[in-house]
């Protein structure tokens, strides 16, 4: 094994230029795989923590009846604060928000928002609540993202009205005055939405001491149970970015198919040619002493060399190339906010030994196989024919 | 030594399937050879030498009668061991070198010590060794790119002799070569033949190699017309 690992070596570099095509296109399938399923982790990574900063901090606890996606249950999602979690409260671990569907009416249209209460004070989440923090006569204090102000139009200083109906189901309208816009990367927390002091809500919808989701710090385990709220662990509430991310790779494992595709096909392509090409050195090797079964195993591991030296030339070139990845990461060409999900502009690829290993292991385990499937036709071969250069 | 048996043939047929009916390269043949021989096979284009010498080399094996070498039976060899027989006990030159192109002249000449696992000194020691019997000190880092067909020659001779096998098979090894080369290659392998008692068979219609052999064995049509040893 060792001889026919230094023979195969020797043949691939005397073979020149054609074993470095071989072997550079097949680094080119390494790196780009290994980049873009970096890519892929980065953004997953990358989601999560936004999400983390922006919308579920360590994790929640839902009102039993609150469903996200449905914004008719928002009305009777509410209740009061459980008393265990008061002290977490004070002290800024812990935050209320409370959830109430109403309508907003920019430029005289009307549209249905999602009005969120919040403390001014939390430092939970990124969002600029500070600036809630205010007293603006005649209207309330409001922030949004900046998808929703794209969509209505609406920029800082601006007033518009809005409406709810108060826990007797009673409409009520007041106007609110923009105070500030933010840019996050996670759009569940800017479309549709508008947040305003949690207390002012409270008493607009005279649900004092009430809330719809309250959002504890520290990711931690064995989080007591309230009756009545549900606990939702930043694993579970996280889970759907590990699912999206997975589709989303699929989708993307198209692209390196056809890149591994392509290197195989050159890969084969040499290896029927050197048969035909070299029966006499294959006669050669048998008259010296060979079985034509070793010969089989000679040529696949020469095939399977390419791969091993296009990991080499990757580890080469290509690890300076995916650190400066890692550093100044990936901007995408087109607005990820438009992606309607999680994602930051720029994506900083996250690489795993996992992923590096299971890479080469894969490549070298189908060059293998792409080497080994031609090479079979020695074994069938009449030695003094390959040593005329004369077999089939 | 001289007259052990290192090659015994006896009633051997070797048909090849052509078209729809078969074709007799060799049509009972009855011969033996003893060690430290310096033998050719004689004859006409077509008349069975290569097709003789393959299956005394286990290349090939016989359609019927039998062929020993070396108390092996070519016909009743696995794979494995008509492998093991040629990696130990056999030296083959073609008319067309067949040199590993991508290997120094060192490494073509190692290839069967590797082959046969032998230690890095030893193997050193065989391939410098041969290369010296050869004349091929200036050419060690040569590849066979760079040679002319006589130094080619020469070193695939080396190649066949560094294991010092019982037995080398030649088959047309001037047929490439100019006069004077073809008289130095010959006069080399005399030496060898005498020096380190390898039985060498030919397979040869050149009259240059043919005037050095010690035994001519005549073929015609797959059969032997002749045998005439050279007393001197
Ligand atoms: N594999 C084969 N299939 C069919 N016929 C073959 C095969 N090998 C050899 N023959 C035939 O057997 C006969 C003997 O061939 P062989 O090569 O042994 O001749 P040779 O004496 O070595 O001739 P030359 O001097 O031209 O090398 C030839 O007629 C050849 O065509
Ligand atoms: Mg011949």
């Amino acid at each position: 094994m060792k001889l026919a690992f230094k023979l195969a070596y020797r043949n691939l570099m005397g073979a020149g230029l054609r074993t470095w095509l071989n072997v550079i296109v097949l680094s080119f399938s390494f790196l780009i795989i290994i980049w873009m399923k970096g890519i892929m982790t980065g953004w997953d990574h990358q989601a999560k923590i936004d999400m983390t900063n922006w919308e579920i901090g360590g994790g929640q606890y839902w009102q039993k009846d609150y469903d996200p996606y449905d914004p008719f249950t928002f009305s009777d999602s509410h209740a009061p604060v459980p008393a265990e979690l008061r002290g977490e409260i004070d002290k800024g671990d812990a935050e209320a928000v409370l959830i109430a569907q109403g309508s907003i009416y920019p430029q005289g249209r009307m549209q249905s928002v999602i009005i969120k209460g919040i403390n001014p004070g939390q430092n939970i989440f990124l969002l600029p609540t500070q600036k809630l923090d205010t007293v603006i006569s005649d209207a309330i204090p409001s922030v949004i993202g900046s998808l929703m102000a794209g969509n209505l139009k609406l920029a800082i200083g601006d007033r518009v009205m809005i409406q709810w109906r108060d826990r007797g189901g009673t409409f009520d309208a007041a106007e609110i005055y923009i105070t500030d816009i933010f840019y996050a990367n996670v759009p569940a927390v800017d479309q549709g939405q508008i947040y305003i002091p949690l207390e002012k809500l409270r008493s607009m919808m005279s649900l004092e001491d009430e809330a719809t989701i309250l959002t504890y710090r520290n990711a931690e385990e064995g989080r007591p149970g309230y009756n009545g709220w549900m606990n939702k662990s930043k694993a579970e509430l996280t889970k759907s970015v590990d699912e999206l991310i997975k589709v989303k790779s699929a989708g993307i494992s198209v692209f390196y198919i056809i890149l591994i595709l392509l290197a195989m096909l050159a890969i084969f392509d040499t290896q029927v040619l050197s048969i035909f090409r070299r029966q006499k050195e294959i006669g050669t090797y048998i008259a010296l002493g060979y079985t034509r079964k070793e010969v089989v195993g000679l040529f696949t591991v020469e095939g399977t060399m390419y791969s091993v030296l296009a990991a080499l030339l990757s580890a080469v070139y290509g690890m300076p190339f995916l650190a400066w990845q890692a550093k100044v990461g990936w901007t995408m060409p087109m607005d990820a906010s438009q992606f309607g999900m999680a994602m930051a502009q720029t994506l900083y690829p996250v690489y795993s030994a996992g992923l590096v290993i299971s890479t080469v292991l894969i490549i070298m385990t189908v060059t293998a196989i792409v080497s080994y499937y031609p090479s079979r036709r020695i074994a069938k071969m009449n030695p003094t024919e390959a040593l005329r250069g004369k077999a089939q | 030594m001289e007259n052990s048996t290192i090659i015994r043939i006896e009633k051997l047929v070797k048909k090849f399937p052509m078209g729809k009916g078969e074709f007799t390269a060799l049509n009972g043949i009855d011969l033996t050879v003893g060690r430290g021989e310096f033998a050719g096979l004689i004859g006409p284009s077509g008349s069975g030498k290569t097709t003789l010498l393959n299956v005394v080399g286990s290349l090939d094996v016989p359609s019927s009668g039998s062929v020993t070498v070396l108390d092996h039976s070519i016909g009743e060899l696995s794979a494995k061991e008509a492998a093991l027989l040629r990696k130990q006990n056999l030296g083959f030159i073609f008319q067309s070198y067949n040199l590993f192109a991508v290997h120094t002249v060192y490494e073509n000449i190692e290839f069967p010590l590797l082959l046969l696992k032998y230690g890095p000194a030893e193997r050193k020691k065989m391939v410098l060794e041969a290369i010296e019997w050869l004349g091929l000190t200036d050419k060690i880092r040569s590849k066979p790119p760079q040679l002319s067909g006589g130094e080619c020659q020469r070193v695939a001779i080396a190649r066949a002799m560094v294991k010092k096998p019982s037995l080398v098979l030649a088959d047309e090894p001037t047929a490439n070569l100019d006069a004077a080369n073809s008289h130095n290659i010959l006069k080399t392998m005399e030496v060898l033949n005498r020096e380190l008692k390898t039985t060498f068979l030919f397979a040869t219609h050149d009259e240059k190699v043919i005037s050095y052999l010690r035994r001519k064995i005549f073929l015609a049509d797959g059969k032997v017309i002749n045998d005439e040893r050279v007393t001197s």
